[in-house]
């Protein structure tokens, strides 16, 4: 019977590799994006961000603002820094914008956000944020490297400025798309050519790590009932369910 | 006479309850060889348990309503959010429901591949294995239902592919297909239909099968490894000699096997829910759109090899409907196996070369065909899904000529023979050697 359980462990081991090696992509490459959900610095600097500029045509409607409990902000900093649609603490997160006049503005209305990260996944929205670049064939004046004549105007542009994508033909004739900063922003640099973004793509880091976190609010509550369990599953029920085992088969042969 | 007696005496007098558990528990003798694959059986009555349970309380506060609420979100898609964040426990009970579903056709398949090797479906078995084929086809239709209920993209989108599918039988597809949802697109109709057939009609009538399953199972005792019928060698005392009682023999056996169940899945459900998209796919995190087509519609991976042959054939004389009868054979034909199999011997360690060859074809055949259904299709990998759909069909069909005087060096023991190291050494390495393939087939393809 040991062997059995072993041979068990081993075959689910296996077949980990086995589940995630055929997920294909497509698109553009995407960088990783550098979250970590534990952080809660991080998910506040991007609640900040969140609310004060996506929240404007975007709902996070699944979302309320007092379950930012979470991140470690208590309701008093909540109310007075986080919240100007509604002075409701367990309202969600909404818009005011007429859905009609959203579509009208921008060819289609500003999706919720609620579960954006879980659809599309955190390297996609950290690259997407990062993503425009100037295009003057778009009535916006903006286009998007991840998210090719995207609807959306470049909201961040005063702090990001401006990009301009160059595209290289590779030594195998595959297209290559790059951008590179022209104009910096108030929170980008560009110094004899070199631009470093370093400030910005944090604070995109911090949006993602936030958007990541609504997508699943009790997901690090998640991991940490996750582990009591497997500890009682592997110290005590497996255990006793083989020794129960045993003794009672001790006779069969 | 203790008060514990007297109660059960009054009981039994009224209703069979002794006489009952005796039956089916205390004394009903299965074979002492089970090995590892005989785990599931009891795995998958755990996890229908499962099901129902975190299914009940879903229901409380799931509403299958299409319609959009004041933020623009279908209030289906909503609730399952409502659910997973302003409910107490509910995300835990959601991803038990999400992640049993997947679990449920893990422990069946590797439950009807127990039954092959071991010819289980044999006489005087047939009638298990029939009811056990019936219990699939209903847990298909009752998977498929209920990935409509998120409303998610995936959700709305597979439900239109799988619907349209009759609308391709001649005469009255177009019809029976409006008939069955209830709409000329599917909606709201179709979303309130499904749901009161998945919480109520389908499980009423998987029930019913699986009782049934044990019942016929009960009556003819279970097969084993070995394919040698116990109840041929009896003792003095009546009692089969290579049996031993179910409880306590193998109630203690399955709770072991409950125990590492609940392992991994507890590992899934705390840790990675979403399967890395197989179990709760990405784009079904998009609310259901009629407007928009997804790029590309992937069934759940359990019906990924049935969707592959689908795809693989051809639409032919005008019509696509042929596509939609291989797939439909290719599930039908698994009840037909107690009679396409001709051999005199049940086990596969008594089975000659050709259904040794023919089963490893199957399986390849089988498990390509689910990373094929997964994957959008190209030309290479439609040749290759013909292929496989040609190998799946072949297992089944030519089964009455290979299988005939198909038999081994080693004939069937009167006894039944217990594990051995060599045995297990040699599991662990087809189970590698399977994986390994699987995943650089699907590297590579």
């Amino acid at each position: 019977m040991n062997k059995t359980i072993r041979q068990l462990v081993a075959a689910v081991a296996l077949m980990v590799p086995a589940v995630g090696a055929f997920a294909s992509s497509e698109g553009p490459a995407l960088e990783k994006a550098p979250i970590n959900i534990q952080d809660t610095e991080s998910l506040q600097r991007g609640a900040q961000t969140f609310v004060n500029y996506c929240l404007s045509c975007h709902s996070a409607s699944a979302m309320r603002y007092n379950r930012l409990a979470d991140i470690g902000l208590s309701e008093e900093q909540i109310k007075s820094n986080l919240m100007f649609a509604t002075d409701k603490i367990g309202e969600q997160m909404n818009v005011a914008m007429d859905k009609k006049d959203a579509k009208n503005w921008f060819g289609a209305t500003p999706p919720d956000l609620s579960v954006i990260a879980r659809s599309r996944g955190a390297d996609y929205l950290y690259g997407y944020l990062r993503g425009f670049y100037r295009d003057p064939s778009r009535p916006t004046g903006w286009n998007n490297l991840v998210f090719d004549k995207v609807g959306m105007p470049h909201i961040l542009w005063e702090w990001q400025g401006e990009q301009e994508l160059h595209t290289h033909k590779g030594a195998d004739g595959h297209e290559e798309h790059k951008l590179e900063l022209v104009k910096a922003g108030t929170l980008t640099k560009l110094e004899n050519g070199k631009a470093n973004t370093a400030e910005f793509d944090k604070r995109m880091a911090d949006l993602t790590n936030f958007l990541v976190y609504i997508g699943e609010p009790v997901q690090v509550k998640r991991h940490q009932v996750g582990y009591t369990v497997l500890l009682y599953l592997f110290l005590l029920l497996l255990p006793f369910a083989y020794f129960l085992k045993k003794e009672y088969w001790k006779d069969i042969h | 006479m203790s008060t514990g007696q007297k109660i059960l005496n009054w009981v039994d007098e009224r209703f069979p309850l002794s006489s009952m558990m005796k039956e089916h528990v205390t004394e009903y003798y299965a074979p002492k060889n089970f090995n590892f694959w005989y785990f599931f059986g009891s795995l998958a009555l755990l996890v229908l348990v499962i099901q129902i349970v975190t299914g009940i309380f879903l229901t409380m506060n799931y509403k299958p309503d299409g319609t959009l609420n004041g933020a623009g979100i279908p209030v289906a898609f909503a609730s399952v959010e409502y659910i997973m964040r302003d409910v107490a426990g509910g995300w835990i009970i959601r991803y038990m429901h999400s992640t049993g579903a997947s679990m449920f056709f893990v422990v069946v398949y590797l439950h009807m591949f127990r039954g092959v090797i071991y010819g289980s479906y044999k006489q005087p078995r047939e009638l298990v294995w029939v009811f056990g084929t019936l219990i699939f086809l209903v847990l298909m239709a009752e998977a498929f239902m209920g990935y409509l209920l998120p409303w998610g993209q995936m959700s709305f989108w597979g439900a239109q592919v799988i619907v349209n599918l009759f609308a391709s039988i001649p005469v009255i597809g177009p019809d029976l297909s409006v008939f069955i949802r209830g709409d000329f697109v599917v909606g709201d109709a179709t979303l309130n239909r499904f749901f009161a057939l998945h919480v109520i009609a389908v499980p009423l009538i998987l029930l019913a099968l699986v009782v049934a399953h044990l019942i016929a199972l009960h009556e003819v005792g279970s097969n084993n490894p070995d394919g040698v019928e116990i109840k041929k060698l009896k003792g003095e005392d009546g009692k089969p000699l290579d049996g031993i009682p179910f409880h306590p023999y193998y109630t203690v056996k399955d709770v072991l096997g409950v125990a590492v169940f609940l392992i991994v899945f507890s590992a899934i459900v705390f840790f990675a829910p979403e399967m890395g998209g197989y179990f709760l796919e990405h784009p079904n995190f998009d609310q259901a759109d009629p407007l928009k087509t997804p790029p590309h519609i992937a069934p759940v991976w359990y019906f990924t090899p049935f969707y592959a042959i689908l795809r693989a054939i051809p639409s032919f004389a005008g019509t696509q409907v042929w596509g939609v009868l291989a797939m439909g054979a290719a599930v039908v034909l698994i009840a037909f196996l107690p009679w396409l199999d001709k051999s005199p011997v049940k086990s596969i360690r008594y089975r000659g070369p050709k259904f040794k060859i023919m089963l490893t074809l199957f399986i390849t055949a089988f498990i390509g065909l689910g990373i094929l259904g997964a994957l959008p299709s190209t030309n290479l990998r439609t040749i290759v899904a013909q292929l496989f759909s040609f190998i799946y069909f072949a297992f089944f069909l030519g089964m009455p000529f290979y299988t005939k005087n198909d038999v081994g060096t080693t004939p069937v023991p009167t006894r039944v023979t217990m594990s051995t190291p060599a045995r297990q050494a040699r599991f662990v390495v087809l189970v590698v050697v399977t994986l390994v393939a699987a995943t650089l087939f699907a590297k590579f393809i």
